[in-house]
């Protein structure tokens, strides 16, 4: 996988997560994605920033449009050194929450993407890893 | 600070949402309607998202919100223009606003709203001659 551009932010308050959002679209339309799949990743990173601030206790994104095998996509990757997720499998079921929120964050985010990775380590933090491909 | 608007018209509130919302802001605007709401007696509320091209869940639960806050104070609320991607998203992310009304663009939502107004004074009308 060939990285075309790369952009790196922190994700510290509620403002950051407006900036992934418009970093976000600025990539999607650099890879050419169509206008839903800009949507669905624009609102995927969205949901991920927002768990990087609430949960994370803040932390970095990192925006890469990248190319694979002839095809462009966006890779975006956020990092955060808080609490860390005990339970991923739990954590990725749909209406499951420790906050306050709807519990559909990490289920949608992975829902609205090509591919989802997600490490985390309680203690140490979490890093999830989306890709939306054009199709 | 900062903050969307939320014009009076008629019995009516009408916002616009134009900007890209930060979650505070999204939360100030929830608090302003219903403020509203109670001081001038409205008894509906018209939100255009036409301006919006993306909804979170963060997003997507204020709009609900405001659709069940709106009608406990005897409000009916509707939102209107949502960009069809964003439509597609919504529901791909598992939330698709129940309880929520909506309409394709301001003039139906507008019918909708009149609509509503005429059928609680038919009823109230029917009440007094009880």
């Amino acid at each position: 996988m060939q990285t075309l551009t790369t952009n790196e932010l922190t994700v510290r308050f509620e403002e950051d997560i407006v900036r992934v959002r418009q970093l976000a679209r600025t990539a999607a339309t650099e890879a050419g994605l169509s206008l839903v799949d800009q949507t669905k990743l624009v609102t995927a990173a969205s949901e991920l920033a927002r768990n990087t601030v609430v949960y994370g206790g803040g932390g970095t994104a990192r925006l890469d449009v990248v190319q694979a095998g002839g095809r462009r996509g966006v890779r975006i990757e956020f990092e955060d050194h808080g609490p860390g997720i005990a339970d991923v499998e739990l954590a990725l079921k749909d209406g499951y929450t420790t906050g306050n929120g709807l519990g559909l964050g990490l289920s949608g985010a992975k829902r609205l993407c090509s591919e989802f990775e997600l490490k985390s380590e309680p203690g140490k933090g979490t890093t999830v890893v989306i890709t939306r491909w054009k199709a | 600070m900062e903050r969307i608007p939320v014009l009076k018209m008629g019995e009516f509130l009408l916002v616009s949402i134009q900007v890209d919302m930060h979650d505070r802001l999204a939360m100030t605007l929830q608090d302003d309607i219903t403020e509203m709401i109670v001081r001038h007696g409205s008894k509906g509320v018209l939100i255009d998202i036409s301006g919006l091209n993306m909804v979170d869940s963060f997003i997507g639960r204020m709009i609900s919100n405001i659709a069940s806050m709106s009608r406990i104070l005897d409000a009916e609320a509707v939102v209107v223009g949502m960009r069809p991607a964003v439509a597609i998203t919504l529901v791909e992310l598992g939330l698709e606003l129940p309880g929520v009304r909506t309409a394709l663009n301001v003039e139906r939502g507008m019918d909708i709203l009149r609509k509503h107004m005429r059928a609680t004074d038919t009823a109230a009308d029917a009440d007094l001659n009880h």
